[in-house]
This record gives C-alpha cells, structure tokens and sequence, in this order.
C-alpha cells in the first residue's frame, strides 16, 4: 500500500509562498519523480509528504488515512537524503538496524532483516565499517538499505544521486530501477536532472515556482508538453524555440521543435545557417548553427557528420512534430 | 607538508618556538627538583644542605597530603560531572530557537569572564553566608534554619563555586559542537521513529563525545591547580577539608617558609598531573581520533 493524495496543499515561510494550493495523486506502487529547477519547491513538497515540515494549509492522505498532522515516523514512509544522513558514529550494520532498533523488535529479527537488506543491496561485506570508511555508492546503498528494512508504504528520494560522480549515477540509477521493479513499492523520487526523470519515472511531475505545471508519463511529457516551460524543459538538448513569422505562418505565437526532429544537410533546405559549435559524440552529433533571421537553433544528429565551425547547412524541420504556443505560453492542439 | 625538503623547513621554522618553550619550561622544573633536594627554609637563612629525598618523604608521610590528595581529586571529578552534564543540557536549551536568544547567551557565559577570586568572594559573602547572604534569607523566608555551606560542607561548597566559574566554558564547547550536528541526521531519526530521548541518547551525545573530551581534559588541567576560590573562602579549611595538593604546596612553602618542602610537594603534584592525564588519555583519548 502506498497510495498518497495531496488536497489543496499549501507551503508559507514567513510571507513567502513556496508551495501555492497544490493537488496531486500518487497511486500504490508507482515510480513518480518531482522535476523542475532549483528552488522550484520540490524538496519542500517532498519534505511536506514526509511530515519533517507541517503544511500550511490543504490536507495530505496517505492510503485514504489523513495524515496532515500524523508524525513523521508513524506514516510509514522512509526518507534517503540526498547527504545520505547515515549516523557517522554507528557501523553499517547498526545503522540500517537503527529504524528496527527505535520500533522495539526482537534482535533476531534485526538480524535477519539487517542480513537480508544487505544481501540486496551487495553491502555484506562492509557491515562492520563505519560509514566514513565507504565510498559514495556504498553509503548510497546503505542509506537505501537504512530505508527499506522498514518495509514502507512509500519511499522518498531527495535527489539521492547528487553527490555521485557520472558513471556511478548511472549504474545507481539502474539500481534503483531494479528495486522498484521486485519491492513493487511506491517511489517518489525529486532530482533535477531530467535524464533521471525521463529514465526512472512512470509519473513525472513538473514543478515550477511550487506549481505543478503537468503531470504524465515521461512520453506523454516529451511528445505533448501543455505549455512553453514544459517543452523547454523536458528533452534533452533543449527544444528549439521560434517565435516571429514562421510561427505566424504556424497560426502561433512560439513554435517549437526538438533538436533530434531537425534534419541537416549541407545543400539544402528551408532555413540556412552557419555552425556554430559542432558537438561530435560518435553516436550523433549536436550542431548549434547561427541561422539567418531565426536565431540560434540546436540539431541533433544521428552518427557522425562532418560540418565544423563556420561550415554552411541547412535545416529542415519535421512539420509534424512541431509544438504550437499561444500568446500565453499554453500548447495549441 | 609532504615532501622531505618541506618538512625540514617546516622543522627549521618550529625550532625558535620549540626551544623558547623548552627552556621556559625546563629551567623551573630544574630548579624545583633542585631545591626539592636541599634544606632550604627562609626563616633559617644561609644553610643550603643537600638532605635527599628527606623532603618527599617528609611531605609524602604528611597526613594532610592523602586529605588533600583526595579532595583534590573529588574536586576535579565533581567539578568536571557538574559542568559536563550541566554544559550538555544548557547547550541543548540554547540551541533551542527562543525570544531573547542572545541575552540570554551572554548572560551565560557571563560567570567566565568574572575573575576566580571576585566569583569566590561573592559566592562567599552575598550568597553562602549564615548571617546576610542571600540563601539564608530565603531559608529564614521559608522558616528553615540558615545552612552554613562552607563551615558545613566547605568542600561541596568549593566545588559548586568552581562548577559555576566552569560551566560557561563547557557549554561554549559544547554548544558549537551541537550546532554543527547535521540536521539532516536529526530529520532521519525522526523518520526512523526515535523518540527524542533516543535521539539524544543514540545520536546526539555521541556527535559531542570529542567535544566532551576535550572540555574533560582541559578542564582537568586548569581544576588540578584551583587555588584563588579556597585561599579566599577556606583557606583550605576547616582542618584539611578543603586543601587540595595545590593549596598544601602554597601552605608548605609560603606559610611555613618551607621553599625545599615546597618544591617536593611541587614535584609530587607535577608527578599526579601526570598520572590522571595517562589515565585521562587511555580512557577517553581514542574520542580525539577521527
Ligand atoms: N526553511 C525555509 N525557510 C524559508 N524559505 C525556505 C525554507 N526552505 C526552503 N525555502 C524556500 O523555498 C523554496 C523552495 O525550496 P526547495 O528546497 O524546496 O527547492 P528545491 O526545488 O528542492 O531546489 P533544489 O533543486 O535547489 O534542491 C526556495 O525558494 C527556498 O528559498
Ligand atoms: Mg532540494
């Protein structure tokens, strides 16, 4: 079980309103990740459904329970800090045996369940060390581990991976992934990256400035953002944005197209340009090219192709998979 | 500091300072010993004979040095449990986001700015006297006989006088060393369900065990040698009640003249300073280690 429902929530600090009224339903065994840019409120909306900050206003329920003022302990949630929070001065056991320790249960079970955590999460060999004797990864593992010998309802995930250099973000992020997919279990997992977002999630829920500006599945998100922020945010690199004639001719204020829906070529094509800056990935490469009256426009693609710096191109865009704005920055079906 | 060139530099520009303190130290530690092992009064001028170990023994067979031995020893422990346990709980109670937070730290740490003896002598007159001081007049307030504290319990009474001018020292401590605790730590122990008392118990006291040992042991460096509270409130009476090793050595030899028995007695206290800081280290160094 861990089905969680905001209603009407809303977050102040002093006269500040981070979190404006607010709705959200979360459904039992879902894998959902809060996106959005720093200071958007995803840690403080996280922390609200944690129960270690009390709402201003609205009502949190979780499986159909109220909990808006149930303590944070009692709504069988567990939390992984994105400073993983271990406690410094316990071994690795100990630590993940802490939660099980505070409910009262009997040590042959902390064992049992300490063992079989850590079996899950390959950390048997270092149960004896302290967490200042880990690497990254591991205490990364252990801080997972400190969570699901609790068996919650829920997990919540502060932008876990932060701290992780790039190879291992990726491997813990498959790690992750994996547990979801045998713990079956609730996930609410906040990050900024929205690789991780469109990798892991099958919700994603894009915040800005405290409000929710869509809630889909990754693809849903990609393939119709409802509005400008969205387009802009979600895919990367970034959507193209052209405003002026070419949207006109559109019937839209914006128009937007993905880089990866810009076909290149060197002899032509609709709107000419120069490159810029040649990005050369092996699998594809990414073109900025200074266009004529358009701006710049990023292009992707695919496997290697040679143009450098100030090569002339072409672009031609895929006209149906162009996104049309209005002037109020909403998507026009 | 890593390579060999460095380090010699580095020892190169340490020495003036290592020798300033060597010989700051060593040329009175040698002229103590010296005189420990002459005969050496000033009321009898002019002999200065070589007598031994006649002062150590003299001074060690003293039936005042085991009193004073002990109360010297149950001054520091008592001091050091009154201002660990003291210094922890106040540091929690300031830690806590209240009205007036930094009056009321000042007024905290106030006692420590206050000099030894002018804090004894207050303690002394305003509060402990039988006749005017303040807790007197509340005992007559409440119909209860005053209490004399230092004709009755002068050690006890010392100690607390000391615990007061300490207390503010270990709360600074230890109230810094609260402050860098992790909130992230204290937020996860809520999670995992820890009452406060757990969170105390399991996560805050051990994140303040190397601040706990380091008030432990410089506190018991500076409570070894108290001396301006007694010799301004008991004068390290009544009988030996209240002398320590220090005061003893004070009594030796400026009281009696006695500058050979002194500087023995000196000797000793120096040999015992050493005995608890082996013993202080083996039992509580190992917090220090990272
Ligand atoms: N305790 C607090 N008091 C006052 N304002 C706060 C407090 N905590 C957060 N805020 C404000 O609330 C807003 C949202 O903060 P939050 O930490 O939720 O951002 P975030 O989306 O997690 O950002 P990041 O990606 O940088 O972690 C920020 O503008 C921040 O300044
Ligand atoms: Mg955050």
């Amino acid at each position: 079980m861990g089905e969680i429902v905001l209603d009407q929530v809303t977050k102040t600090f002093g006269h500040v309103q981070v979190i404006p009224p607010l709705d959200l339903q979360i459904e039992d065994g879902e894998f959902v990740v809060f996106v959005g840019p720093s200071g958007c409120g995803k840690s403080t909306l996280l922390r609200l459904i944690a129960g270690l900050e009390d709402v201003t206003t609205g009502e949190i329920r979780i499986d159909g329970e109220p909990a808006t003022h149930t303590a944070p302990a009692k709504r069988g949630l567990a939390m992984v800090f994105q400073s993983y929070a271990l406690y410094p001065h316990m071994s690795v056991k100990k630590n993940i045996a802490f939660p099980l320790k505070m409910a009262g249960l009997p040590q042959s079970v902390i064992e049992e369940k300490v063992e079989n955590a850590a079996k899950v999460l390959n950390l048997t060999d270092y149960l004896d060390r302290r967490p200042g004797q880990l690497s990254g990864g591991q205490r990364q593992r252990v801080a997972i581990g400190r969570a699901i010998v609790r068996e919650p309802s829920a997990f919540l995930f502060d932008e876990p991976l932060s701290n992780l250099d790039a190879a291992l973000r990726v491997n813990m992020r498959l790690e992750i992934s994996e547990l979801h997919n045998s713990l079956k279990t609730t996930m609410i997992y906040v990050t900024h990256d929205q690789v991780e977002a469109m990798t892991m999630a099958d919700k994603i829920v894009v915040l800005n400035a405290g409000r929710v500006e869509q809630v889909g599945s990754p693809l849903d998100l990609y393939n119709a953002p409802r509005n400008l922020f969205v387009a802009g945010f979600i895919g990367s690199p970034k959507m193209n944005f052209i405003e002026g004639e070419t949207a006109e001719a559109h019937r839209a204020t914006t128009v937007g197209i993905r880089p990866e829906h810009i076909a290149v070529s060197t002899d032509a094509g609709s709107w000419a340009g120069v490159v810029s800056v040649a990005e050369h990935l092996g699998s594809d490469t990414l073109l900025h090219v200074q266009t004529e009256n358009l701006g710049t426009l990023t292009a992707r693609v695919d496997g290697e192709f040679s143009v450098r710096h100030g090569s002339r191109v072409f672009l031609t865009p895929q006209e149906d998979k162009m996104h049309r704005f209005d002037a109020r920055g909403l998507a026009i079906r | 500091m890593a390579t060999t060139h460095s380090r010699a530099a580095a020892r190169l520009m340490l020495s003036p300072a290592v020798l300033l303190l060597l010989g700051w130290m060593i040329i009175p530690l040698s002229m103590t010993i010296y005189f420990s092992f002459l005969h050496y009064n000033l009321l009898i001028p002019g002999t200065h004979d070589f007598i031994g170990f006649a002062n150590y023994s003299y001074f060690l067979t003293d039936p005042a040095f085991f009193a004073a031995l002990f109360n010297t020893l149950l001054l520091v422990g008592g001091v050091l449990a009154i201002t660990i346990v003291g210094g922890v709980l106040l540091a929690i109670l300031l830690d806590q986001p209240m009205w007036g937070q930094g009056i009321v730290r000042i007024l905290v740490i106030a006692p420590f700015f206050v000099m030894p003896t002018v804090g004894a002598l207050v303690w002394k007159n305003m509060f402990m006297n039988p006749v005017n001081g303040l807790f007197a007049h509340m005992a007559k307030a409440l119909g209860l006989q005053p209490f004399d504290f230092l004709a009755q319990a002068p050690l006890a009474s010392i100690i607390g006088m000391v615990a007061w001018q300490w207390l503010p020292f270990a709360t600074l401590i230890l109230l810094t060393a609260l402050q860098s605790l992790d909130r992230e730590q204290l937020e996860a122990s809520e999670m995992d369900g820890a009452s406060p008392f757990s969170t105390f118990f399991y996560i805050t006291l051990p994140h303040l065990a190397r601040a706990i040992t380091v008030v432990v042991l410089i506190q018991t460096i500076f409570l070894l040698s108290v001396f301006a509270e007694i010799l301004v409130t008991t004068n390290g009476g009544p009988g030996y009640a209240t002398t320590n090793i220090t005061y003893l050595v004070y009594a030796q030899s400026l009281l009696q003249f006695d500058v050979g028995g002194g500087s023995a007695g000196g000797i000793v206290a120096v040999i015992l300073a050493n005995i608890v800081a082996i013993f202080l280290m083996r039992m509580i160094g190992k917090n220090l280690d990272i």
